[in-house]
């Protein structure tokens, strides 16, 4: 299989491979895919709360060069973006820069939900705060 | 998959085997710590297939141009040079697997002798009964094989393989029923080089009078397989799996106690006993014939040789990294062969950070059907080893030296990925990953 060179990039020299601490209250984690099915991704965001700006994200991923890819770009994406702009990402924005074949769209799919995972989980411990009730879309330990 | 490039132009003189691609040497991302000789990138994808032994391509060189006369020219000089040519290959593949040279059936490689064995047993034996028996992790030449005959109305019993990859003989005992009338078990698996109890199988079979055939593509040529000893009734081989060329193999098919019949498949001049007609593959052939002559005389070194390799590969992985998995038995396996799972790490991304070597992965990723290899699922390694797993494929011309490079490479690379997995992270946290709960996808 061809890569194409930003996917090679990306694998060689991922960006904001890490994580933030996952208990904080400004920090949201999306953790999205499953070991079974080839690929997980932790994507993490930590948000100013007084801008609602995304001020540093975090990933990790489990999964194929394209899966790497579309994670590591979404983080460089995400920094800088306020939370609503970083919903506004979509999976096909990802396919195009990374020039992504058909076989590879899931990558990007899983990388869009990483984000809507991570900043559901911000928004849902800001709400806590708040004292509104959680929800969660991610993965997750069974209690 | 990474493939090798081709060979470049001619072979090295026999020094020490044909060059593999273009000679460079690692990069300032690979081990640049010492001077490599060898030349990148590595092959290490044996069972896939090998490159044809200078030797080989000299015995066959002149039945191209020279003797290029038809085998069944019964009437001139050029026929008879052709078809002489054919029996010496047809005594020196018999003589490989103990066979007498006239049991010897040359077809176009594996698949299709595991399509005659098998389609031509149901055929022939259509009377005695309908039931074949097989297992979940053959090569898909035998199992769509039998797909095919279900279609038609046979029944077929895919025998479960237990954890180490073999099947059980108690199970395959009590699959049998009075209309069984072929069993057709692979002598070593490719994906994993586990070896089957092949003998004790055709033990059985003899027992109860069931025609036994093995596709033995991966085993013959690396590891002593001899019919009498194994009471094998029919035996696949294919030529390119042994350092002779891509298009030819043979299939064995037993002539006394059982003389075993065979519906023939492809129809048209009644050639090789009427069994397989077609104008026969003469240089092909006699690749063959020289490849299997060579891996009977030099075989036993051969083995060893690789043997010390991967267990080299095999110790120094385990030296080096935490969580490897080895599929399938060390103690019934190829003596070339090692496919092991990098936990937490997936297949594809790792074959990416190892590209200067030509080796192949089981995960989803790598496979046209997007699904992780059936054989280590049909191990019970559950689909996340699966698609962590890189096989190794060692032969004629793999290095010490090659082995330490790849080595030193896998770890790098391996080390890095897990830095960047969040299953690493997590199991090291003292998650359980098997408790979590997975969106899946």
């Amino acid at each position: 299989m061809a890569y194409s060179n930003k996917v090679i990039d990306h694998y060689e020299n991922p960006r904001n491979v890490g994580s933030l601490p996952k208990d904080d209250a400004n920090v949201g984690t999306g953790l999205v895919g499953a070991p079974e099915c080839g690929d997980v991704m932790k994507l993490q965001v930590k948000v100013n709360p007084e801008t609602g700006v995304i001020d540093d994200a975090k990933f990790k991923t489990f999964g194929c060069g394209s899966a790497i890819a579309s994670s590591s770009l979404a983080t460089e994406w995400l920094k800088g973006k306020t939370v609503d702009q970083a919903l506004a990402i979509k999976n096909t924005d990802i396919v195009a820069e990374l020039s992504l074949p058909p076989v590879k769209i899931h990558c990007s799919v899983l990388a869009e939900d990483a984000i809507k995972a991570a900043i559901a989980d911000y928004k849902a411990k800001q709400d806590k705060d708040k004292g509104v009730p959680a929800s969660a879309g991610h993965a997750q330990p069974n209690a | 998959m990474r493939r090798p490039s081709s060979c470049d132009g001619a072979p090295d003189e026999y020094a020490w085997g044909p060059s593999f691609g273009r000679a460079r040497t690692a990069g300032p991302k690979g081990p640049a710590l010492r001077e490599l000789k060898m030349k990148l990138p590595i092959y290490m994808d044996y069972h896939a297939t090998t490159p044809v032994d200078p030797r080989v391509l000299e015995a066959m060189t002149p039945y191209f141009t020279q003797h290029f006369g038809n085998a069944a020219s019964r009437n001139h000089s050029f026929g008879w040079e052709a078809e002489e040519a054919v029996e010496i290959a047809r005594k020196q593949v018999a003589d490989l697997i103990g066979a007498s040279a006239k049991e010897v059936i040359f077809t176009s490689g594996a698949t299709e002798s595991n399509n005659l064995a098998i389609k031509g047993v149901a055929e022939m034996y259509r009377e005695k009964g309908n039931h074949i028996i097989t297992c979940v992790i053959e090569h898909k030449a035998v199992i769509d094989t039998c797909k095919k005959l279900e279609k038609q109305g046979a029944r077929v019993t895919y025998l479960p393989v237990q954890k180490d990859g073999r099947i059980s003989l108690n199970e395959l005992r009590d699959a049998i029923t009075d209309k069984t009338i072929l069993i057709t078990i692979m002598t070593a698996n490719n994906e994993i080089g586990v070896l089957q109890p092949i003998a004790e199988i055709g033990a059985i079979a003899k027992e109860k009078g069931i025609l036994f055939h093995t596709d033995a593509v991966q085993a013959v040529g690396k590891v002593p397989v001899n019919v009498n000893d194994l009471k094998v009734d029919m035996l696949s081989l294919s030529a390119h799996k042994m350092y002779g060329p891509k298009g030819v193999g043979a299939l064995y098919v037993r002539r006394r106690s059982p003389r075993v019949l065979l519906a023939e498949q492809i129809n048209g001049g009644g050639h090789e006993r009427g069994m397989r007609s077609g104008t026969l593959n003469v240089p092909g052939i006699v690749g063959l014939g020289k490849a299997a002559e060579i891996c009977k005389n030099e075989m036993a070194t051969e083995a060893e040789r690789l043997r010390k390799l991967r267990e080299r590969l095999n110790a120094a992985l385990h030296k080096n990294l935490d969580e490897l998995y080895v599929n399938g038995s060390m103690e019934h396996r190829l003596p070339h062969s090692l496919n092991v799972s990098f936990a937490y790490v997936e297949g594809e991304s790792l074959l990416m950070g190892i590209n200067d070597v030509a080796v192949s992965s089981g995960s989803a990723c790598t496979s046209a059907s997007l699904e992780p290899s059936y054989v280590l699922k049909a191990l019970g390694a559950g689909d996340d080893l699966a698609h962590s797993s890189i096989r190794f494929g060692l032969g004629r011309w793999t290095t010490e030296e090659e082995v330490d490079y790849v080595v030193e490479k896998l770890t790098t690379v391996v080390r890095r990925l897990r830095e960047m997995s969040p299953l690493y992270e997590m199991v090291k946290e003292g998650v359980d990953l098997s408790k979590m709960q997975w969106v899946t996808h």
